[in-house]
Formats: C-alpha cells, sequence, structure tokens
C-alpha cells in the first residue's frame, strides 16, 4: 500500500498507508490526520483540502485540471505547489509522497 | 413590523393543489408562515427539477435536491452568476454590480482583492474585539424579563462586527444595519415606502463611503475593507464606476449581516425546539464547534441562490433551455435526506457538520464562511458563559422572503448561571 506523510503547520508528522484508489483527502479523513477540512466532501467545490505537495514529488502529481485551477484561484495563500487533495487519486506511483498541510483551511 | 399574520393568501398544503407548471414556492408568504417545508418536500420527492412558468418573477427553474444543487452550483461555465443571483430580477436602470452576481475572469479579479479580509491573521486580529463587544453586550441584558433577541442582540451584535469590518465611525453603525435592511427589500417587506425611497438612501450609503475611500487613499485605516479597495490594484479606480463601488458595498454589508443576523436567532430558536440537544450543550460547551456549522444547515440564513443557464442543458433529465432562470434552494437540499442523515433534526455533534449547503460551493463559496463561523463560536461561548437557559417565550416573527430567511422578532426571557 502506498505511503503518505502529512505534514501539518507545526511540524508534527503522520504516515498512513493508503489504498489505491482512494485520494490524498480520504486517506487523511480515514486516518485521523487533522489540518484537513473537506467541507464539500471531495467534489473540488470548496477547497478547504488544501495541500502543498512537496517539491520533490510536484512532477509526480501533476498538474491541476481547469475545475481545480479555479477553486485554488481563490485562496489568497495559495503556492506554486498548491493543490486540492481530494483531486490526487492515490496511486502505487505516489508510494512515499510527502504534503505539507497550510496553517489554515479556508 | 408587518401587519397581523394573514395567511389567505397562500395555500398551506401544497398536497391540495397540483404539481404542474402553476406550483409556486418563490412566495415571501410562505417562508413568513413556515410553511414553505412541505412545498420543498413534495418538490424533491416528485419533481426534483421543476419548471414554474409564472410567478411575480417570471419563469424559473427549482433545484431541491442537494446532489443537483451541488452540480449547478460547480458548473459556472453553464450556469451563470452575470446579471442576478436570487430569483428576483434587478431593475435594469438601476443595476449593481457586484462580483457575487459576475462570472470569470471579472469574479475572480474582484473577488482576489477583498479576500485577504477573511485570511485566518486577519480573523485572529477581529476575534478579541468581537469578543469583548458581545461580552460587554451580553453583561448588559436584563434578566427575567421579555426582550426581543433579534433587535437587542442579534442586530446589534452583528453591526457592531460590521462597524468593525468597515472601521466605520461606531456610533453611526446603525446605518449599516439599515442599508442592508433597504438594498434586500423588496416593496411589499414594508421597510421602504417605494423604490425611490430605496434609491436616495442607497445614494447616501454610496455617497457616505465615498467620503470614507477617499480618506483612506491618503491615509490608509486599520486592515478594513475600505483601505483594502482603496488600495488593491484591480479597484483603487473603483470611485469612477460608482455603481460598481456600491455594489460591491452592498455585497460586504448584506453578506455580512442578514446571515449572520439570523444564524444568532436562529441558534437560540433550535435549542429550543430540541431542547435535549441543549442539555448536551449545557454539559459540554465544547461541543460549539461543531454546533456552529449546524446551526447554519438549520438556518439556511440565504434560501435560495438563482443562475441562468448559457446554454441548452439537461439536468436530472429536464431540458433547460439557454436563457432560463435556474433556483438553487439550498434550503430545501439541507433537509434532503439522501445527503443528510435526519436532515430535520438539529444535532450538535454531527460527524461531518460543514457538509451543507448554506454557503453554496464552488467558485462562489461564501467568502465570509469562516468569519461568520467565529463570529458565532465567539458569541456561544460567551452566552454559555451566562446563560443557563435562553428561553423563547413567544413565536417569532419570520421575515416575508423567499430569499432572506429569518427572523424580524423573537422573544426571549434569559435565565442566569446558577
Ligand atoms: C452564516 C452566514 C453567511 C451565510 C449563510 C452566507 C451565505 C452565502 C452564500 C449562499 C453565498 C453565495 C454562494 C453561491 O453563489 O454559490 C455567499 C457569498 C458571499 N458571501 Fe456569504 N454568507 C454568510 C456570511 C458572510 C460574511 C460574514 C461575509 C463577509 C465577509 C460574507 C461575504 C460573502 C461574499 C463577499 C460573497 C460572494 C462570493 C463570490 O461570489 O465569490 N458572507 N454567502
Ligand atoms: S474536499 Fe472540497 S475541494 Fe476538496
Amino acid at each position: 500500500m502506498p505511503k503518505i506523510t502529512y505534514i501539518q503547520f507545526d511540524g508534527t508528522e503522520s504516515s498512513v498507508d493508503a489504498n489505491p484508489g482512494t485520494t490524498v483527502m480520504n486517506a487523511a479523513l480515514d486516518n485521523l490526520v487533522p489540518g484537513i477540512d473537506a467541507d464539500c466532501g471531495g467534489e473540488c467545490s470548496c477547497a478547504t483540502c488544501h495541500v502543498l505537495v512537496d517539491e520533490s514529488w510536484m512532477a509526480k502529481v501533476g498538474q491541476p485540471s481547469v475545475a481545480e485551477e479555479s477553486m485554488l484561484d481563490l485562496n489568497p495563500d495559495r503556492q506554486p505547489n498548491s493543490r486540492l487533495s481530494c483531486q490526487i487519486p492515490v496511486t502505487e506511483d505516489l508510494d512515499g509522497l510527502v504534503v505539507n498541510l497550510p496553517e489554515f483551511q479556508y | 413590523m408587518s401587519e397581523a399574520l394573514k395567511t389567505s393568501d397562500i395555500v398551506l398544503d401544497p398536497y391540495s393543489i397540483p404539481l404542474d407548471s402553476k406550483f409556486n414556492v418563490a412566495q415571501g408568504p410562505l417562508f413568513e408562515h413556515d410553511a414553505h417545508w412541505a412545498y420543498f418536500d413534495r418538490l424533491r420527492a416528485e419533481a426534483p427539477v421543476h419548471y414554474c412558468d409564472e410567478s411575480e418573477f417570471g419563469a424559473y427553474w427549482s433545484v431541491t435536491r442537494y446532489k443537483d444543487i451541488m452540480e449547478v452550483d460547480t458548473n459556472h461555465e453553464v450556469f451563470s452568476s452575470e446579471g442576478g443571483i436570487v430569483v428576483a430580477d434587478q431593475d435594469e436602470d438601476f443595476e449593481l454590480p457586484m462580483f457575487i452576481a459576475m462570472d470569470p475572469p471579472t469574479h475572480d479579479d474582484q473577488r482576489r482583492v477583498v479576500s485577504p479580509v477573511v485570511q485566518p491573521i486577519n480573523l485572529a486580529k477581529l476575534e478579541g474585539t468581537i469578543r469583548s463587544r458581545a461580552a460587554a453586550l451580553l453583561d448588559d441584558l436584563p434578566l427575567g424579563e421579555e426582550i426581543d433577541w433579534v433587535d437587542r442582540i442579534s442586530i446589534e451584535l452583528t453591526t457592531q462586527m460590521l462597524a468593525t469590518l468597515f472601521d466605520f465611525p461606531f456610533e453611526d453603525r446603525r446605518k449599516l444595519t439599515r442599508w442592508s435592511d433597504v438594498a434586500t427589500a423588496d416593496e411589499d417587506m414594508g421597510i421602504v415606502e417605494s423604490e425611490d425611497q430605496r434609491r436616495a438612501e442607497l445614494f447616501e450609503c454610496l455617497t457616505t463611503f465615498t467620503e470614507i475611500f477617499k480618506e483612506r487613499q491618503v491615509k490608509p485605516g486599520n486592515n478594513d475593507l475600505i483601505t483594502m479597495l482603496a488600495h488593491g490594484e484591480a479597484t483603487r479606480d473603483m470611485l469612477e464606476r460608482p455603481m460598481e463601488f456600491l455594489g460591491n458595498l452592498i455585497l460586504l454589508i448584506v453578506g455580512g449581516n442578514d446571515t449572520t443576523r439570523n444564524s444568532i436567532s436562529g441558534g437560540v430558536l433550535a435549542l429550543n425546539q430540541h431542547p435535549a440537544e441543549y442539555e448536551k450543550l449545557r454539559k459540554n460547551p465544547a461541543l460549539i464547534t461543531s454546533m456552529v456549522p449546524e446551526i447554519i444547515r438549520w438556518q439556511t440564513p440565504l434560501a435560495h441562490m438563482r443562475r441562468r443557464a448559457k446554454v441548452d442543458t439537461v439536468l436530472n433529465g429536464q431540458s433547460i433551455k439557454a436563457g432560463d432562470k435556474v433556483v438553487m434552494w439550498y434550503v430545501s437540499g439541507n433537509r434532503d435526506a439522501e445527503a443528510i442523515e435526519k436532515p430535520y433534526e438539529f444535532i450538535i455533534d454531527r460527524a461531518k457538520p460543514r457538509q451543507h449547503l448554506s454557503f453554496g460551493f464552488g467558485i462562489h463559496r461564501c467568502m465570509g464562511n469562516r468569519l461568520a463561523e467565529m463570529q458565532l463560536r465567539v458569541v456561544w461561548e460567551e452566552i454559555m458563559k451566562r446563560f443557563d437557559f435562553i428561553e423563547v417565550v413567544g413565536e417569532p416573527v419570520r421575515i416575508r422572503s423567499s430569499f432572506v430567511k429569518g427572523y424580524a422578532t423573537l422573544p426571549v426571557v434569559l435565565h442566569p448561571k446558577k
């Protein structure tokens, strides 16, 4: 099972084993990793599942879709490595993925 | 306020009339009498995407299931906000442009300018002021006698909050409330006498804020919205487009006013109607965190938002034509048992309390949603420190509108903590 590491804003790390087919958002919620609100439940329509993808993983994770881009764009704290975690499917390729959580979701 | 409740002008039982193209939910009196629920239950079950060809606002589609509402709200390429977001059309010669009623790219540009005001760092700064003002207000209330919760607390708290957001002269703060009421009033609500009066008052709002804007161009204020507009790249020349300036002002005033006000009142009513939940809260005030989004779902302060189809499209089997008005009834989606467990119950410790439609979803999702939650949390924390029971002692008077869902009065008696 692919392992995903979430780094909280205060530096605390949690690693979880995620099922391929789930999303980086759901893997966090299923394992009670805090810091992701996911108000819309994964519909790409609330932007409260914001994560910052570790630079070395950017290429593998890929680019946001047009719809995701328009949601990310609303966030004044948006960074070049910002993604919505409900839009990142977990695959074997992402085994070892590291994402950072922002200070707040909104 | 409004004259004595009349029920003669509405049909209370929707099952007593045919569900055809005359079936019309966009009637203020239905909401005033709290009689809209069964209408929406029937639509969700029998005609979830329904066309009404005749109403005081013209023809419109009603979308009533959670899932379908989500589809409309997230599909801004097809369902446009341009030109208006309520079922009623704006007067064509008095159109107020605001980004809630714009599509990308203008929407995104303008929202980007004002959205920093709700960044967490600013919310943290505001929280202290809100708490101390709320505490002072609550300390001053008479105990054991009937008072109007709406006027004494809900309106006053949200007005103070607005004054803080705009850094508006504190002693003139009730002007903000008045402008908000006037902006959303239609003629039969009894708030203004005529359309001319309405416009005159809104122009006064424009003039007042134009002066403040000019002041802040020279001398920036303290993290307030007007300073941000006066210096933001996309908005600093806004005085050249006075209607757009007025539109954005009204958006920010109304956005943060009625909605929060009616959530503060709604929470008290909900707890009175669900005494076991009130008891849960007394035992464990930490539940305020999950209670706040539940209040916002239960109340649904804005009953609907409207879109217009840009192209012919199909939604849940119904053919919608380009140009048709499409109304998303959040008030109905928030009672959809397919999406929310026991939707008619008020449950302060739901597992996913934020999964509701009250803030909308997609690119127009409420910009103030975390601010609204913070205000309500602070207010309830201060309430629970002081009062054992806010007892509702009479029927609330509800607002006659199918858009702003709320209360004109709510009589209560306060019982202090023992
Ligand atoms: C419980 C309180 C509130 C409720 C229920 C509420 C509800 C909503 C809804 C339904 C929308 C439109 C969503 C859509 O079209 O899809 C919206 C948009 C908006 N709200 Fe709120 N709101 C609340 C509080 C606030 C506050 C406190 C502010 C102050 C900053 C605010 C500012 C806005 C703005 C600026 C928009 C336009 C966003 C856009 O078009 O991009 N709201 N709100
Ligand atoms: S969960 Fe809402 S956008 Fe990802």
